[in-house]
């Protein structure tokens, strides 16, 4: 051990710890970002007004998710603790920057609907926590398995917020009709407070199922 | 000695971070070059979708594009609003500058005359969500339309009591405040060379002010 300044990580470590199946199935439902660790609150709240954002948002978020994860985890043998945050903020702002510029200039009006929001995935926590967590200490491949996971199961909580919000709201699900003209259209759906009442609803519905599952579990056993 | 070897240790424990802030700067302008033109063709034809907002009785398929220089000595590209009957009815100039933010893009629609404000458009805004990208709403930007294109415009908290007053919005001071000297800046920079084209254009001496002493 150095006696000058902090430990230096030696080669990658936790070489024991979840396997990659583990990893991608506890992304999904388990340990969903949105509905279990309350991560990534500012586009869920901000975006799932429909669900072209939604979806939008989610796949910008799987793309940099997934692109942090791989290179963190290629460079994690090099990483030193005190200077671990900082390329992490590095690379994850890279990518979303990247993000940001495919998405002007392929899907022009959806850039403008999600305005800042993209730039914003720079400091959701979902990301650089899975790169403190994952990326940073196994192989690429249980990384790249977290990753993908972790982006499925926040995009099924943006897309069941967005269908619940935009349904209500307008009528539609993604910009289709589903429900006839009469529907009157609850505005405060697609409004601030309508975001907070239906994450609030669905996240109560999360943890009803979460503690009944576990009732059964432990009935059981 | 002990200062050399302090700032070795610096290099020696950083050297991921700097080598890394080199290859994603360079990837990312890599992106930006290969994706610039791309993003530059959305924004012109979201320009020419809003012309007829900026300009009354525009008809964008007779937009003149044309390229003139600014007080700055940099090229500027402006548009020659025409009418349905081929008249000239104004001009759509485009000015950028700092935010609350981020980089603010506006679109400021002239008479032919370059006398007046007839329209604003913002083309490209990061402001704060519900705070200060209101400056995009109708209400702010209708603030603009008829207001002098010769004097400064200001930002105020309260009404408006001048003819160069604008109403800034509450609770995003700052990106109204930008708005204002965004659209001063550009009038500022671009105003002679337009009066310049439009007298051309008539066939009259264009109206300049006296250079200062």
């Amino acid at each position: 051990m150095s006696q000058e300044g902090p430990t230096v990580l030696e080669g990658p470590t936790a070489l024991e710890g979840p396997t990659a199946l583990e990893r991608f199935i506890n992304g999904v439902l388990p340990e969903n970002p949105v509905y279990r660790q309350l991560l990534g609150m500012c586009p869920v709240l901000a975006v799932t007004n429909g669900m072209k954002p939604a979806m939008t948002m989610a796949a910008a978020t799987a793309f940099v998710l997934i692109c942090a994860n791989i290179m963190i985890s290629v460079m994690r043998g090099l990483l030193k603790p005190h200077l671990r945050i900082l390329v992490f903020t590095l690379t994850i702002a890279t990518f979303v920057t990247i993000a940001d510029r495919f998405l002007a200039a392929y899907v022009y009006e959806m850039s403008k609907q999600l305005g800042p929001y993209v730039p914003l995935i720079i400091v959701n926590c979902l990301i650089i926590s899975r790169c403190e967590i994952c990326a940073s200490k196994q192989s690429i491949t249980v990384a790249l398995a977290d990753a993908v996971g972790m982006s499925l199961g926040f995009a099924l909580a943006l897309a069941s917020i967005a269908t619940v919000r935009e349904i209500l709201g307008s009528g539609s699900w993604f910009g289709l009709a589903v429900l006839p003209g009469s529907w009157p259209g609850w505005g405060i759906m697609v409004l601030p407070p309508g975001a907070f009442l239906t994450l609030g609803l669905l996240l109560g519905m999360a943890e009803w199922a979460s503690r009944r599952r576990a009732a059964k579990l432990r009935g059981s056993g | 000695m002990g200062e050399t070897r302090r700032q070795g240790s610096y290099i020696a424990q950083a050297w991921l971070v700097i080598l890394l802030a080199l290859l994603y700067g360079g990837a990312l302008a890599g992106v930006q070059s290969v994706l610039s033109d791309k993003i530059a063709e959305n924004k012109k034809r979201e320009t020419y979708d809003v012309i007829p907002l900026l300009v009354k009785g525009a008809d964008k398929e007779k937009t003149v594009e044309l390229v003139i220089e600014g007080k700055d000595g940099k090229p500027a590209r402006v548009y020659k609003i025409m009418g349905g009957d081929g008249g000239h009815e104004g001009w759509v100039v485009s000015g950028d500058g700092q935010g609350f933010a981020d980089r603010i893009e506006v679109l400021i629609g002239l008479d032919a005359q370059v006398s007046a404000i007839t329209g604003l458009y913002v083309l490209a805004q990061k402001e704060t969500p519900g705070l200060g990208d209101y400056i995009t709403g109708e209400n702010f930007r209708g603030g603009f339309e008829g207001r002098s294109a010769d004097a400064p415009l200001v930002a105020v908290k309260a009404d408006p009591q001048a003819a160069n007053e604008i109403r800034a919005l509450t609770g995003a001071t700052i990106s109204s405040e930008s708005v204002c000297s965004i659209v001063n800046g550009t009038l500022e920079n671009l105003r002679d060379s337009l009066s310049s084209e439009a007298a051309a254009a008539a066939g009259v001496e264009p109206n300049l002010p006296e250079p200062a002493e």
